[in-house]
């Protein structure tokens, strides 16, 4: 077969008699898909486009990407923030918020995923049963109750009821590196402990290194949702220098009589720039993630 | 070759610590407290009082808006999940080929699902269906000459929220791409053979060998629908208005327990989302096996 195609004579004539049909066919796939593509975009690139408009033509020229004239002001404008803080303030506690939980997240994370993957204990299959329950849990159950206990030991209005639950693990980080820890030959943990190493320099030595891109995986999805999260500001944080972005952005919108809508575009393009940024560099680890585990 | 078990056990648990910690600490604590505050009237500020199943009774007896709250969030799940997944599917199929674009056009549909939570994206949403808003200009250059108020019907305002989750369907799309890459094309060739049509191929092939992953995705994103606050809560303002169209349940228990400081209520609320919850995922899995397909493992 293979000899018969790759002759001379039988390519060309087979190229003659598909090339035209064929190549339209593709123009068509890549005219339609491309064009959806776009399409769906639309309202990101609206948005884009609109924070370059003078506020008063937002809505008049709504229909049209071009923005006549072109301004940077609406920048200038909203980065002086709103209600006596910088928009620059927002954006700190943004990132203090996301750092943190971060942080405590995937390194609580990756030691439990250790514990639940490579020790056998009495009671661990339980232990996994409830880590895979609290996943599905509605955050409604707990919120109420745990609201009461913040308010009791005087955490409210700040950002300790934000950062200190991620440090006692996620369940979705939890999951996705114990799958990636049983991936790794138990072999390694074995020659590690003849060389005398114990549990804890085994993690730090052999898996810890192993499991980063697991790790970076969590880091990722981590802080898309901490930085997007609102309804945990809104409930904990109630001076606006405390204010993280979501919860800035909601304060431009309740303000929206002034219609200011060019300064409240741009700080929400601004808000968008790290996350689109992260998806853009990172995107291998995003997509791994959600393929492997259902990660949103 | 085994570890000593009882250093095991001692280990084990050192590891897993963190979790049981915040295990006790944030989730079963506080949930046998939400239990207690259900059955009770509290306002933060004074000691709850008993009331036994009072909650319960004026949530499905006395409070219209809980009603309401109910119809409008179980329009927005059993539209919005099957419809997002359907999407998905579709366009993973288009996606399903050879070519060095493909890389692209995934980027480009999934990037609405990446921003799609934010605040950010929810006030662009509000704006693009206001009244002066992109669509509707654009529908008036299309020659539809009456603008619609998105936002001042019910339902019309429920649907844009539908829309914006709709919109999100990225995420799904990469799962069921990963999905159709793992059915050999032996399947289809064979189909091919015996002069399947492509409906045929989809229907008697691709659906069925998916249909776990699409069991797990529509497991998982009812769940997280129930739970849906952001986009309601920045598109109505926190109102969940016009005429309570776009009171989500989380809105209203939000509501309830922030707004009116009606703990025990919102508590209750809690448990019955809980129960929805529950039911709903319990209704997924017995049907399973009837639409479910699992290939038997040999070899």
């Amino acid at each position: 077969m293979k000899a018969i195609q790759e002759s001379p004579q039988a390519e060309p004539r087979q190229l003659h008699m598909n090339k035209p049909k064929f190549k339209w066919k593709k123009w068509m796939y890549h005219l339609v898909t491309g064009l959806f593509a776009l399409l769906m975009l639309y309202p990101i690139i609206w948005l884009l486009m609109s924070s370059f408009k003078e506020s008063s033509e937002v809505f008049v020229t709504a229909h049209s990407l071009i923005p006549d004239p072109f301004i940077w002001s609406n920048y200038a404008q909203g980065w002086e923030g709103i209600a006596g803080q910088s928009f620059g303030t927002f954006i700190k506690n943004s990132l203090i918020i996301v750092g943190f939980s971060t942080i405590g997240a995937v390194i609580s994370s990756a030691l439990i995923a250790y514990g639940f993957a490579r020790i056998s204990f009495k009671g661990k299959a339980f232990w996994f049963g409830c880590m895979m329950v609290s996943m599905m849990l509605p955050h409604e159950v707990v919120m109420i109750p745990q609201y009461i206990i913040f308010a009791k030991i005087g955490w409210l209005n700040s950002f300790l009821p934000i950062i200190v639950p991620q440090f006692f693990g996620h369940a979705f980080f939890i999951f996705l590196m114990v799958q990636f820890i049983r991936n790794i030959p138990i072999e390694l943990d074995e020659a590690a402990r003849i060389d005398g190493c114990g549990r804890f320099s085994i993690f730090y030595r052999v898996i810890l290194p192993l499991i980063v891109p697991a790790m970076a995986t969590a880091a990722i999805f981590s802080f898309y949702w901490k930085w997007e999260d609102l309804i945990n500001p809104v409930l904990y944080l109630n001076s606006p220098d405390k204010y993280p972005v979501s919860l800035a952005l909601k304060l431009f919108l309740d303000s929206e009589t002034a219609s200011n809508w060019g300064a409240m575009f741009a700080m929400s393009v601004v808000s968008l720039l790290p996350v689109i940024l992260i998806f853009f560099l990172f995107q291998k680890y995003i997509v791994e993630g959600i393929s492997t585990s259902g990660l949103k | 070759m085994k570890l000593r078990p009882a250093g095991d056990n001692l280990a084990g648990y050192a590891f897993i610590s963190p979790f049981i910690i915040g295990f006790l600490a944030f989730t079963i604590i506080p949930m046998i407290a939400s239990l207690y505050l259900s059955f009770t009237s509290y306002d933060l500020f004074t000691t709850p009082q008993w009331i036994g199943l009072g909650n319960y009774i004026e949530m499905f007896t006395g409070d219209e808006k809980y009603w309401t709250t109910i119809k409008v969030t179980f329009t927005y799940v059993l539209a919005g999940v099957p419809l997002r997944l359907a999407f998905a599917l579709l366009v993973a199929m288009l996606l399903n080929r050879a070519s060095r674009m493909v890389g692209i056009y995934r980027t480009m549909f999934y990037l609405p699902s990446i921003i799609g939570g934010s605040v950010a994206v929810a006030i662009m949403w509000r704006n693009i269906f206001g009244n002066e808003g992109t669509i509707n200009q654009l529908l008036f250059f299309m020659g539809i000459d009456k603008q619609i108020f998105w936002y001042q019907d019910p339902t019309s305002a429920l649907w844009t929220l539908i829309l914006l989750s709709v919109w999100q369907f990225g995420s799904s799309m990469l799962i069921f791409l990963a999905g159709l890459k793992n059915i050999s094309p032996e399947y289809y060739e064979a189909a091919s053979v015996d002069g399947a049509n492509p409906f045929q191929k989809f229907f008697k092939i691709t659906l069925p060998l998916l249909s776990p992953i699409i069991f797990f995705n529509m497991v998982m994103q009812t769940i997280s629908a129930f739970m849906t606050f952001t986009p309601a809560y920045i598109i109505s303002k926190g109102e969940g208005g016009p005429l309570d169209g776009t009171l989500l349940y989380s809105l209203y228990l939000f509501q309830k327990a922030f707004n009116f400081f009606q703990m025990g209520y919102a508590s209750a609320m809690a448990w019955v989302m809980l129960l929805i919850v529950g039911l709903l995922t319990l209704i997924l899995f017995k049907t399973s096996k009837y639409w479910v397909h699992y290939e038997s493992k040999e070899g």
